[in-house]
């Protein structure tokens, strides 16, 4: 009998079905295998795109029983024409724009810091990372307690610092304060994602480089910025383009914390979508602002990695 | 051989009883928003469990995420509720989108008349179109939104006159807003005992419907209007009347100089828990809080009182409370409607009111023994005189959702004016109308 692994599997095929397999194609073969994932990609991905599009252009709500009328574009040009929506979208750019810059600053920093060898090395990285093993809704829950105008810990940590009532300020109900308690909050607990990716890179990077650059008499500083920069570079980009996705479509930590408020000044692009689509029930209108957002980000993205691609090359 | 018989009959006698008792025996199952009244309400429907044969089930929803939770159950024609206490602006909806069962027939049937429940509850709970006699619910739990206020700390003779001292008038219970927002303000970071206080907890709250509850306290007691016309749906002069600006800008006014700090986006459950924790004077809520409130053991009882939203211009409060419908998803129609015949009776509606509900039914409000029966049922009985509610049309929720963006921007994040947040809300409900093909 053959060792190979080829007749091993035809002699287990039971002889009913290797009567069937047999005669078929390699490439037949192969659709059977790739038929059921390209089957559920297509009912749960693709159709729904498909068919939110379709609704995109239409009237309908979803809770109303009335005839549904294609609309044309006029969806498209209220929303354009919002200028709620654009606050939104604001509101969103701020929270990504912010969250990203102090995410990537202090989450490379604790990565340099812990890829030095030191005692307690492990115990630190655990208790870094323990922040984004929290669910967002809990993380939003004590937040709010935390930053609690009259008992909360964050304002009398500020006080203790600065001197001013730790009753005189509110984080959550400022309309100055309350889009950056949501992106303090957020950084504090995805810091530690971005600080895993930084550590990866720095790890990858060859002792051997900088031994030759020690030879070669380079400054620390010039092994920073000509080795270690450009080496994790590809790494700090992946996680600014998943966090960036991430925190596109925030949801969950921002309704707990503030609801959106106060007034609209938190309200991100998906608190508004959900609003619309299963609050007012503006079914097209929803569909319609959904498609906007997903090209917004497919378009972002796809130039993003396109960048993340030459990066690599390099 | 006979007692053979006879023993025999009397098993299939008794065999077919059980089983057609089985068979008529249903698992109801009742939505409601988890709250004290619905606590009561599950006590209340023992007794009708032991009456019918039916087991009652009960789902209540936290009041932040009750409407959401169950107009998507009803728009998606779910079955988990047979019997729905559904908020009263849900009428139109449920109505005119099929969720409810119409009643009218059922109550002819059944003997129930609508003459014997109070006319304000009627018109609020039960009818769609607004007051035709088209019946989707059974008025359950009358409500309005009222206050309540530290009593110890008003009979305090140092507090009586200080507070006579800084304003020149004497302390009680306001009698108009104006006057009441003088009071807030007095206690206002004041010291008591030790403790630094503030002036009255009010409803800020963003994400449902807090803020449009809480601002409407205000404004109906200025004269505000919905339409200049009724059905006319003409809002521009009406909705942004003087008297409205004034109104808002007063609630404005009352949510920065006299609210604890923090309080931003508040509702019942932050109003229960500043005045219980001792940290403010006064506190608005609704009347189905107000058996708890008086029996809590560090707040209730001689050192508290209630007062109906005071007057302004006129007297107005803002309406709560909810009728009970049939589910027209449900299977078990005739066993809910059994429940609702249960409910209506006389009987159950006095107990409904001793246990801590608030029941509609005339024979409960106007009994000699009822303004006395407990320390706040003469102030709901003067709530319900002058209750106003807010738009039930089927497009309630993007009413109501733009009304709590345009008054929160003002009240709670300082933008623009009073006036231009009630001109973009006559934009945002005439763009609703628009759509519904009202205007």
């Amino acid at each position: 009998m053959s060792d190979k692994t080829i007749d091993r599997v035809a002699s287990a095929t039971p002889a009913r079905v290797a009567r069937k397999v047999k005669g078929l194609s390699d490439r037949a073969i192969a659709w059977i295998f790739v038929g059921p994932t390209i089957f559920l990609l297509l009912a749960i991905n693709i159709f729904p795109l498909i068919w939110t599009i379709n609704l995109s252009f239409t009237n309908f709500k979803a809770n109303r029983n009335r005839e549904v009328e294609y609309i044309g574009l006029r969806n498209y040009e209220r929303i354009l024409g919002d200028s709620d929506i654009w606050l939104s979208m604001q509101a969103t750019a701020h929270f990504l724009f912010w969250t990203l810059f102090f995410q990537v600053l202090i989450g490379f920093a604790l990565a340099w810091l812990i890829n030095k060898k030191f005692r307690g090395n492990d115990l630190w990285t655990t208790i870094i990372v323990l922040p984004m093993m929290l669910s967002p809704a809990v993380v939003g829950n004590f937040w709010t307690f935390l930053y609690q105008p009259q008992i909360g810990l964050f304002n009398y940590v500020v006080s203790f610092f600065t001197g001013v009532d730790p009753s005189s300020f509110e984080m959550l109900g400022s309309v100055d304060l309350a889009p950056w308690s949501i992106v303090i909050v957020d950084t504090w607990m995805w810091t530690p994602f971005v600080m895993l990716i930084c550590l990866a890179g720095l790890r990858s990077i060859p002792d051997y480089i900088y031994e030759a650059a020690e030879i070669d008499r380079a400054s620390k500083l010039r092994q920073f910025f000509t080795i270690t920069i450009p080496m994790v570079l590809p790494f700090l980009m992946l996680a600014v383009l998943f966090r960036g996705i991430e925190n596109f479509k925030m949801f969950d930590l921002v309704v707990q914390l503030t609801g959106g408020g106060p007034g609209s000044v938190t309200e991100m692009a998906s608190i508004n979508l959900k609003r619309e689509a299963f609050e007012k029930w503006r079914t097209g209108y929803s569909s319609a602002f959904a498609i906007i957002l997903f090209v917004t980000v497919f378009g972002l993205a796809s130039i993003y990695v396109k960048a993340l691609n030459k990066v690599k090359e390099r | 051989m006979n007692q053979l018989k006879l023993a025999s009959v009397g098993a299939l006698t008794l065999a077919a009883s059980t089983l057609s008792h089985t068979a008529q025996a249903e698992d109801l199952t009742l939505c409601w928003a988890a709250w004290d009244p619905a606590n009561a309400l599950v006590e209340l429907s023992k007794d009708f469990e032991k009456e019918s044969g039916h087991t009652m089930n009960f789902e209540f929803v936290p009041w932040p995420n009750f409407a959401d939770r169950m107009l998507n159950e009803l728009n998606s024609g779910g079955k988990l509720c047979d019997l729905l206490i559904g908020d009263s602006q849900w009428i139109g909806g449920g109505a005119e989108n099929g969720h409810y069962v119409k009643l009218n027939d059922f109550f002819d049937s059944a003997g129930i008349s609508m003459d014997d429940f109070a006319p304000a509850t009627v018109y609020a709970y039960s009818t769609w179109p607004k007051g035709t006699p088209n019946y989707y619910a059974l008025p359950a739990m009358g409500d309005a939104n009222g206050w309540f206020y530290r009593k110890d700390w008003f009979e305090r003779d140092d507090i009586k006159a200080a507070y006579k001292e800084a304003t020149g008038a004497e302390l009680g219970e306001p009698k108009t807003q104006k006057e009441m927002l003088q009071i807030a303000q007095f206690f206002q970071e004041r010291e008591i005992d030790g403790k630094k206080v503030y002036g009255a907890a009010i409803f800020t709250e963003r994400g449902s419907e807090g803020i449009t509850m809480g601002a409407t306290s205000a404004l109906y007691p200025w004269g505000f209007k919905y339409e200049n016309t009724p059905g006319k749906y003409d809002m521009e002069g009406a909705v942004n009347s003087a008297e409205a600006v004034e109104a808002l800008e007063f609630y404005k006014e009352f949510y920065k100089t006299a609210t604890p700090p923090g309080y931003t986006n508040s509702y019942m459950g932050e109003s229960l828990d500043a005045f219980k924790s001792g940290q403010v004077a006064m506190a608005m809520n609704w009347f189905a809080f107000f058996p708890g409130l008086y029996a809590d053991p560090d707040t209730g009882g001689d050192k508290i009182d209630f007062f109906v939203n005071p007057p302004q211009n006129q007297a107005g409060s803002t309406l709560g409370g909810q009728g009970i419908s049939v589910v027209s998803y449900s299977d078990k129609q005739e066993a809910s409607l059994e429940y609702i015949k249960w409910f209506a009776n006389p009987e159950v509606q006095a107990k409904w009111w001793s246990v801590g509900g608030y029941s509609a039914h005339n024979s409960v409000l106007n009994a000699d023994t009822f303004k006395d029966s407990a320390p706040f049922a003469g102030d709901f009985l003067l709530a319900m005189e002058n209750v106003q509610d807010f738009w039930q049309e089927p497009a309630y929720a993007e009413l109501l959702l733009a009304m709590q963006k345009r008054v929160h921007d003002f009240v709670v994040a300082d933008k623009g004016t009073a006036k231009e947040a009630l001109d973009m809300l006559i934009e945002d409900w005439t763009e609703v109308f628009e759509d519904e093909g009202k205007l």
